[in-house]
């Protein structure tokens, strides 16, 4: 029998069982609209870790200093003070994937503006910091390198800053705000940037030239942090490298000693954030993936069902010449397209709950192709599975008895 | 030689149920030729249904020799059976086994569809004209459960030769219908044979068996008795029926 004649057919005979066929599927649709909704889900929860962490900075690589055991002697304090200038002059005059560096020191105090006052801590940072972690001005300026040689006592602030501390709609910019006892002129306003993925307030921010930091506020040579960007994303990887070879030099660090300092790129970040929402999507579609399992055994159910109602038909088809092979082929294509058509009704409702869940969630959404063509080949695949042992029974019925069934 | 349309030697068929053998064919012979009418009696449980299988390809006998149109069936896969029946055999129930809400032109097209040389449209002229031969031409459209008993054993007898067998085998297929409506089909099956149509048919109604060329009579798994006789017209008997005998 040709394949259209056996559509026709299988078509007719699902049918005449309409409310059947439809409760039957019912059970593919919930499977595959599952499956298909977490895919997405997953996908676009990782799509917005992604756009949240590359928006933390460009191709962005973290120096810290380590704590260094010696002998068994912990020298964490002296080697929390491992980064320095020279570090960084070393850095700057020989690396070459590195497209900017800044060293940072952090210090606390409490900020005050008249009668407002903010806790927060202020950040010693070169001016190419901006560039390095994707902040950009609203206004004002940013200090530049005669500020940084200068001392100068003047800070950016961020738009949580500006808040909290200019309450009555002053222009913050050109007034001075006092950090503990110092005195400081706000020059610029950062643009808003909003949360990053872990729920920190990325505009509870003050800059401030590192040198001011070191020498009004602590009193020290070294730095906390050094931050730098690589030239792109790819050379991130050899950018820390080169660091990481640059560091051991100027620290004097012999061959198979430790480093006294840590790299982390923001490459390896996303890495690691991706593979945790990867293995969460997984994780779900595997848990929605038993849903379509107990599709296909409904589906099976009554593949079952209808071959016994079926039996005296089977023995009339066969009796007028059908093979083994027609009746098996009519069988199954009965349950693919039964599959088949429930794994379309369940794709649609599965995109239709993704963007309802990535709307309500702000994530971006992703329509996954690969998800709807396999979702297709697992649909055809369950159809063909399920329907497999209730179409061989019917095939191999014997024409005689099966003529005689009642 | 060339007109012999089956032929069997010693056929037998035995039945295992459970630790006994239930013999219901004890070896039977005979030749069916090109244009006969042959109609196979006896009592209940005398072996007539299984030889018709055994005939008609659905079962295979269990020692004997069997050909049908020079074909010797005891060789023959199962695929093969399935295609010498969709090729050279057709079929009449006693219970006609037609497709349910299935229109009578698409039962007729049934094993048609079986057969992949033939194109749709080849299917649907033959099928009509199948219907045409038993007079159903203008009931194509109709639903088996919107035909009279007789309409539906019409429509089996129009699928049974829509893919022009080499004989007819039809298992009491008049055992479901009163009189008048049997001579009718009788009359149908007369012309058939005066077509040139070759029909074996298991009844155990003499009357039946009188519009018959030949009677084959089966007793406890023997042929008893084989002689050609001389048919009574069906048309004819049909129209002496008392009209009394129409409610
Ligand atoms: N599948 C089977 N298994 C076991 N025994 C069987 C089977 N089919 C038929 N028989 C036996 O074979 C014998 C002949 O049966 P068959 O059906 O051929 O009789 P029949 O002449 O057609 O009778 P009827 O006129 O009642 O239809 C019976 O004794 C029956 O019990
Ligand atoms: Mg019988």
């Amino acid at each position: 029998m040709n394949i259209l004649n056996l559509i026709k057919i299988a078509i007719k005979a699902l049918l005449r069982n309409k409310s059947r066929a439809i409760l039957t599927m019912l059970g593919i649709v919930i499977g595959i609209a599952s499956v298909i909704a977490m895919v997405s889900l997953g996908q676009s929860s990782t799509l917005s870790v992604k756009n949240q962490l590359s928006s933390m900075g460009s191709n962005m690589i973290m120096i810290m200093p380590s704590n260094q055991m010696r002998g068994g002697v912990n020298l964490g304090f002296a080697s929390a003070k491992s980064l320095n200038e020279r570090d960084l002059k070393s850095i700057r005059a020989n690396a070459r994937y590195v497209a900017a560096i800044t060293p940072m020191v952090n210090s606390s105090a409490q900020l005050v503006f008249g009668s407002n006052n903010h806790p927060g801590s202020i950040q010693g940072v070169d001016a190419c910091y901006l560039d390095i972690r994707k902040y950009e001005l609203e206004s004002g300026i940013m200090f530049d390198e005669n500020d940084v040689k200068k001392f100068a006592k003047v800070c950016v602030i961020g738009k949580t800053v500006a808040k909290e501390l200019f309450t009555n709609g002053e222009n913050p910019i050109g007034q001075t705000v006092r950090f503990g006892t110092i005195p400081m002129k706000v020059i610029g306003i950062l643009k808003s940037k909003g949360q990053n993925q872990m729920g920190q307030d990325q505009d509870d921010v003050v800059l401030a030239p590192y040198t001011t930091i070191q020498k009004r506020f602590m009193a020290i040579t070294h730095y906390n942090m050094l931050f730098a960007s690589a030239l792109s994303e790819e050379q991130s990887e050899m950018a820390a490298t080169e660091i990481t070879y640059i560091l051991r030099s100027t620290h004097g660090i012999a061959n198979g000693s430790d480093d006294d300092f840590e790299i982390r790129t923001q490459e390896e970040l996303l890495t690691t954030m991706s593979s945790i929402t990867g293995m969460l999507t997984i994780l779900l579609a595997a848990i929605a993936a038993i849903s379509l399992v107990v599709g296909g055994i409904g589906i099976m159910n009554i593949m079952y069902v209808t071959v016994t109602e079926r039996t005296k038909e089977i023995g009339l088809r066969m009796s007028i010449g059908a093979q083994n092979r027609d009746i098996m082929m009519q069988f199954l294509a009965e349950s693919v397209i039964l599959s088949l058509i429930g794994g379309v009704i369940g794709i649609i409702f599965g995109l239709l709950l993704s963007y309802a869940g990535c709307t309500l969630l702000k994530w971006p959404y992703v329509v996954s192709q690969t998800a709807i063509a396999l979702s297709f080949l697992v649909c055809a695949a369950t159809g063909i599975f399920f329907g497999w042992y209730p179409a061989k029974k019917a095939a191999n019925l014997d024409p005689i008895n099966a003529l005689r069934y009642e | 030689m060339e007109n012999e349309i089956i032929r069997i030697e010693n056929l037998r068929r035995t039945f295992r149920v459970g630790n006994e053998d239930v013999h219901a064919l004890k070896g039977i012979s005979f030749t069916i030729y090109r244009g006969e009418f042959v109609s196979i009696m006896g009592t209940s449980g005398s072996g007539k249904s299984t030889l018709l299988n055994i005939l008609g390809c659905l079962d295979k006998p269990t020692s004997g020799e069997y050909n049908i149109d020079g074909v010797s069936v005891s060789s023959l896969s199962k695929n093969q059976l399935s295609t010498l029946r969709n090729r050279k055999i057709g079929f009449v129930f006693q219970s006609y086994n037609l497709l349910a809400r299935t229109t009578a032109l698409e039962n007729v097209e049934l094993p048609l569809l079986y057969n992949n040389e033939i194109s749709t449209k080849e299917r649907h002229e033959r099928a009509l004209a199948a219907l045409q031969a038993v007079g159903l031409e203008n009931r194509m459209h109709h639903l088996p459960n919107q035909l009279s008993g007789g309409q539906q054993q019409r429509v089996a007898i129009a699928r049974a030769l829509v893919n022009d067998p080499v004989i007819l085998l039809a298992d009491e297929a008049t055992g479901n219908l009163d009189t008048r409506t049997s001579y009718e089909i009788m009359t149908l099956f007369q012309q058939l044979h005066q077509q040139g149509k070759t029909i074996a048919f298991v009844t155990h109604e003499p009357d039946i068996a009188a519009f018959t060329t030949r009677t084959i009579l089966l007793r406890d798994g023997h042929i008893t008795n084989d002689c050609a006789i001389e048919p009574k017209s069906a048309k004819e008997a049909l129209e002496s029926l008392p009209v009394s005998d129409d409610y």
